[in-house]
């Protein structure tokens, strides 16, 4: 029995940031992670992040990803690759694969699940001809396995993921023929959509794909345009030439150890569906299990990390390695950063939306103590 | 629509997941019982949200209402040689 103060589950933003602030405390972490390379989705964020100075703003995701790892080393914190983690129970003893063929058990005292979140597919006829594919499994193509899905594409979805991957795949060698949007307006940044509309890539605002095209694989797709009650409109069917198409339709919370934990779900649609009640510290309503980035609510790396930090802190003063008071300082300095980066035009309804948990989360976790 | 693939794990078309519907399954846990919709490799990480929202179509109910499938241990596929190779789990 391998048994740790501390186990992160999930070695992407939240989870590398989780473990370096708790490791910077004194306790022993260790990070699981299903892949062989650690960095979650980092390492194929090639572009710029926002925010201010503090949130690393202009700084590219892949060297983000760097910073991590070096620190995560730098502090000796122990990580395990291509471990599966397939079962996990409220005493917090942990069941994973390591290596596609050793099963081993975990004993942890604090739990920190940073498991993230799946691409959601769209039903259509012809979806699961090839060629059909999340924009985020594109991304991993071109920038990890530097591999060209395809040479036409049609983006489904006008969100920031659309319209990054978007632009990526231009910069990959590939043709984006449309991008369309089932709104009536774009739903992405306007720096990243003004990059891909300056490009030259037309967008269909208030189209939806009706099918993809072709015997064995996407051949082409007929779009259609939507009225304001959503309903396809006859006659504006407009069939483009290409040969993928590529999914920007959301994501959801991969949230099956935190189901199987115990923990006390709540229906959040802006933030991608049923996700773990947490508090200001984000601990789930089982003691002692933490969730943070995309698991308690799909937002963005920079949003993860410093849910990752208010985990790793909280955990490690759980466990005596900060003081009170150096936890409620630190916990009160991040949510500061955390409401400067959930405002504006796109962040407030993220912020509306994390209150309606955190408003849960007072009611049922009766230990919590309000910073 | 209704012989398009929905499950591609278990390639259960929509039609199918429908007609269980209509023949009386009222969560997604009952049509996966019904169909397999779900129960393949991917363990429904594909075709659970769509089963979700099929059935509050058919249904008429808002999709928060819907109550998620139950998810089990182990929540990743393994090879079942595995198991027998476990010794001493509560050791």
């Amino acid at each position: 029995m391998n048994s740790f103060p501390i186990v992160v589950i999930g070695a992407g933003p939240a989870g590398l940031s989780a473990a370096i602030e708790a490791a910077k405390a004194g306790a022993k972490v260790l990070v699981i992670d299903e892949n062989l390379k650690p960095g979650g989705q980092l390492f194929k964020q090639i572009h710029k992040f926002f925010g201010s100075r503090v949130h690393k703003a202009g700084v590219r995701g892949m060297d983000i990803g760097r910073q991590l790892l070096e620190e995560t080393k730098n502090l000796g914190i122990e990580v395990w690759l291509d471990t599966e983690v397939c079962g996990i129970d409220q005493t917090k003893n942990i069941w994973a694969i390591r290596n596609k063929d050793t099963s081993v058990n975990i004993r942890a005292e604090k739990v920190i699940v940073a498991s993230g979140a799946t691409e959601n597919a769209v039903r259509f006829p012809g979806w699961t001809l090839p060629g059909v594919m999340g924009a985020g499994a594109a991304q991993t193509m071109i920038n990890t396995n530097h591999v060209l899905p395809g040479k036409k594409i049609l983006m489904v979805g006008s969100g920031n993921v659309g319209v990054i991957v978007s632009y990526q795949l231009l910069q990959a060698g590939a043709e984006v023929v449309g991008i369309i949007e089932a709104a009536p307006q774009l739903g992405g940044y306007g720096v990243h959509t003004a990059k891909v509309r300056r490009a030259g890539v037309p967008f269909y605002t208030a189209h939806t794909i009706k099918r993809a095209m072709g015997d064995h694989c996407v051949a082409g797709a007929e779009i259609v345009g939507l009225d304001a009650g959503w309903n396809p409109i006859p006659g504006t069917e407009k069939v483009l030439k290409i040969d993928t198409i590529c999914l920007a339709t959301g994501l959801t919370p991969l949230t099956e150890l935190a189901w199987i934990a115990g923990c006390e779900f709540t229906y959040i649609p802006e933030l991608g569906g049923h996700v773990p009640i947490h508090d200001l510290h984000m601990e789930s309503t089982v003691k002692g299990i933490y969730i943070a980035g995309d698991i308690s609510g799909v937002e963005e790396a920079s949003t993860a990390m410093e849910e990752g930090r208010l985990a790793g802190i909280s955990a490690a003063a759980d466990l005596g390695c900060y003081t009170a008071e150096e936890k409620r300082k630190r916990t009160l300095e991040i949510w500061d950063h955390l409401n400067a980066l959930r405002c504006g035009q796109f962040g407030q309804k993220r912020r509306d939306a994390k209150d309606r948990i955190l408003a849960v989360g007072k009611e049922m976790i009766s230990w919590a103590v309000h910073v | 629509m209704n012989d398009e693939i929905l499950c591609r794990c278990e390639e259960i078309t929509e039609g199918q997941i429908r007609e269980a519907i209509r023949q009386g399954a009222t969560t997604v846990n009952e049509i996966k019982r019904w169909t397999r919709s779900g129960m393949g490799l991917c363990q429904g990480r594909t075709c659970r949200r769509l089963m979700e929202r099929i059935l509050s179509e058919e249904m008429g109910i808002p999709l928060k209402e819907i109550t998620p499938a139950t998810f089990r241990q182990p929540v990743r596929p393994i090879r079942m040689g595995i198991f027998s190779e476990i010794e001493d789990r509560d050791e």
